[in-house]
């Protein structure tokens, strides 16, 4: 079974993302099912078992304040360079109040999981061939931050 | 200066610790090339032609003398005995070993220095006008918002990995000296029409392939929203900017095929957002980061005696006052004076100084200066806080240190990038064309004559050497494997920030100084009632230039430019 970090901890993980292009029968599974297919499809979905993914490119205002209907929402990193899903992961947390999981997947590494952790994120699916025990230490690569993010709104002036 | 407290040190102790993993885990193999090329250039190291090079941030180009001791320090432990100060106000080594670096930035630490973000797709360090604090055009000193957006922009969760670089600076005078239309943004300090104190921001400014010059986004913006308004202009651009093509990815492009107006209005309309959140500046953070930076005990000096004393000993001694015209900027304080040290000598590589003239310049800066010196983008050293009867003992330990040509801001005091000699991003070489041209320019009277003069060169179209707003621009363009260079005329970084024209077709490196020589003729002969050559320029045009130059063609193949630079 494949493995992510959660809540700094290496778990097994039971999501499903499905692909972009996909047409049928959904799987008997928990899936993340891609953003646009969710808006094209949403009156006739069940969600009981569904989150959400979102690539790196499209616009999270087209899901707003859905995104309180998913339990978990990932967001795509289609390669660690593209530094989209920073922002994505901020305006689905500060902006729009979701409250549920927030996961990164793709090809994140080690190195940006203490900006994804600031930006909201909690569930981490790296790169493949990740040593995910060794890169759960790089979750807390510093103790001190100097500006506003999701996991400390006030800047380092404003709290003592 | 500003001091760091026990939090700024444990976040630079960290990022050592942090980059020391790193290294270690790429040197065992854990960790591929194409991962750790990111995480090293976001700590300042390249690997370049011969050996890799280290880029230390120099936050808005202030430095005190322990911390120039370190780098002297450095540069002979870990280097060969001398460092390179950038246009960026950064200092670069160019031979440290890839296994020593966090040596290296551990030694930084302890006298409160880094090599964060120096390079990478992120925000590097934050420049601004060398007089800053000193001047007497200042409206405020910027060196305090510079230390706030250096705080802001550090570790910045959501922007370490933007579609490309970006650079910010500040000025705060109306005469910009910090070139901030040629940056991703620059933020001028203003007042309104109540009195208050604000800024205005451009953005979209640029050198590089594609020479933009900033665009006004926001007339006044409060200070306390500065880092809240900041956020919004970098959601804006991490989100749309280009990132499939990294020829189009500056923020540049984007302003421009959006429209400055429509830039402003997304800006706009995020900000209405990150306002509400708890990241803007309190009147308490604001006035403790200007309390870094309050005015030193200045004595109490008559400027006429101080003056007049400088006039004796300069009759009596021609260089002393030669000098003086040069590399002496005025300071606010009556009996004080910011100096030049100039490191543009000939045969010295433009901004180059070694460990002991490092160790010098400190010892120079401890007796003079408050203990303080700066760095200029034009690649030149400042003690800003000299007492005027200081100047005459000044100059002499500076002549025996090697760095008092009295060149300032003439045709020797050139901006020059390291160029095909050490970058592997160079199409040319820049420092043997340097170099060539002091040698034939070496009548310090016919310099002093030509009077203010910029001569930019720059290895290939990233434009380091900024060669865009030089007087005379020359960049490195590679045809075919062999180099060449092609010339701009009628650039200029001050208030009206003006990109150059090219000349016509690209020459080769020996014809260089005849060129040059050719361009300052026509300047001399036409020049009337002593106009500057950007005057002269913008009243002949460039014509009687390009007639002289290549009816006078020394037998070169010229090329066509544009070809060249795409190559």
């Amino acid at each position: 079974m494949p493995k992510i970090i959660k809540d700094g901890q290496v778990i097994d993980d039971t999501w499903v993302i499905i692909d972009k292009d996909f047409e049928g029968v959904l799987p008997m599974a928990k899936v993340l099912l891609p953003m646009q297919y969710y808006l094209d499809k949403r009156d006739s979905l069940n969600l009981m078992c569904a989150g959400l993914w979102i690539d790196s490119e499209e616009e999270v205002e087209a899901i707003g304040l859905d995104a309180n209907m998913f339990p978990l929402i990932a967001v795509n990193f289609p390669s660690f360079m593209d530094g989209r899903g920073f922002s994505i992961g901020r305006l689905l947390k500060e902006r729009y109040g979701f409250t549920g999981q927030l996961r990164a997947i793709g090809n994140a590494i080690q190195d940006q999981l203490f900006y994804l952790k600031r930006c909201g994120f909690t569930s981490f699916d790296l790169k493949d061939g990740t040593d995910l025990e060794a890169a759960c230490q790089s979750l807390n690569d510093f103790d001190v931050s100097y500006q506003s993010a999701y996991d400390q709104p006030e800047a380092i002036f404003r709290r003592n | 200066m500003y001091i760091y407290n026990e939090n700024d040190q444990k976040i630079i102790e960290q990022r050592v610790a942090q980059f020391r993993g790193q290294t270690d885990r790429y040197l065992a193999g854990q960790l591929a090339e194409e991962e750790f090329l990111p995480l090293r250039l976001q700590n300042g190291l390249y690997v370049q032609r011969l050996a890799p090079m280290l880029r230390i941030a120099v936050p808005y180009g202030l430095l005190n003398t322990k911390q120039v001791r370190k780098l002297a320090h450095i540069a002979h432990t870990y280097d060969k005995g001398y460092c390179h100060i950038t246009t960026r106000q950064n200092i670069q080594f160019n031979w440290p070993q890839l296994e020593e670096v966090p040596d290296i930035l551990a030694e930084l630490a302890e006298v409160q220095m880094h090599a964060v973000q120096t390079s990478g797709n992120c925000i590097r360090n934050t420049t601004t006008d060398q007089f800053a604090g000193v001047a007497q055009d200042e409206l405020e000193d910027p060196r305090p918002w510079c230390e706030m957006i250096r705080q802001w922009s550090t570790f910045h969760p959501e922007f370490a990995f933007l579609p490309r670089k970006f650079k910010i600076a500040v000025s705060g005078t109306e005469g910009d000296r910090a070139a901030i239309q040629v940056h991703d943004i620059g933020i001028q300090i203003v007042k309104n029409d109540k009195n208050e104190i604000g800024f205005k921001i451009l953005v979209g400014g640029g050198l590089g392939r594609t020479p933009v010059i900033g665009s006004v986004i926001r007339e006044f913006l409060p200070q306390e929203d500065l880092l809240s308004y900041l956020d919004a202009i970098l959601r804006v651009y991490n989100r749309h900017g280009n990132r499939t093509n990294k020829y189009k990815a500056r923020i540049k492009i984007l302003v421009r095929a959006w429209t400055p107006e429509v830039f402003a209005e997304e800006v706009e309309s995020e900000w209405e957002y990150t306002k509400k959140i708890p990241c803007d500046l309190t009147r308490e953070e604001i006035d403790r980061v200007k309390g870094f930076f309050t005015q030193p005990d200045y004595e109490a000096i008559d400027d006429n005696d101080a003056e007049q004393q400088l006039k004796i000993l300069a009759d009596d001694n021609i260089a002393f006052g030669k000098w003086l015209q040069r590399n002496i900027h005025a300071h606010k304080i009556p009996g004080y004076a910011a100096v030049t040290l100039s490191l543009k000598p000939t045969g010295v590589a433009p901004g180059d100084i070694t460990d002991v003239q490092l160790e010098a310049v400190a010892d120079l800066a401890d007796k003079y200066s408050l203990g303080e010196i700066r760095t200029t983008h034009s690649q030149n050293l400042v003690l800003a806080d000299v007492k005027k009867s200081d100047l005459f003992e000044l100059w002499q330990k500076a002549k025996s240190g090697g760095f008092a040509t009295p060149n300032i801001g003439t045709l020797t005091d050139m901006i020059c990038c390291p160029g095909g000699d050490f970058c592997s991003l160079a199409n040319a070489k820049s420092i043997p064309v340097a170099e060539a041209l002091q040698r034939k320019f070496d009548d310090m009277d016919y310099v002093y004559d030509l009077g203010d003069l910029s001569l930019n060169i720059s290895g290939c179209m990233n434009a380091c050497g900024h060669h865009h707003v030089g007087n005379i621009g020359i960049l490195g363009v590679d045809k075919k494997g062999d180099e060449f260079y092609q010339v701009q005329l009628g650039g200029n970084s001050d208030t009206d920030t003006t990109l150059g024209n090219v000349l016509g077709p690209s020459f080769g490196r020996d014809d260089m100084p005849e060129v040059v020589e050719n361009i300052l003729n026509v300047y001399v002969e036409n020049r009337v009632n002593g106009e500057s050559f950007t005057e002269a320029y913008r009243r002949i045009g460039i014509a009687p230039f390009k007639e002289r130059v290549y009816s006078n063609k020394t037998g070169s193949k010229p090329t066509d430019p544009k070809e060249s630079t795409d190559a």
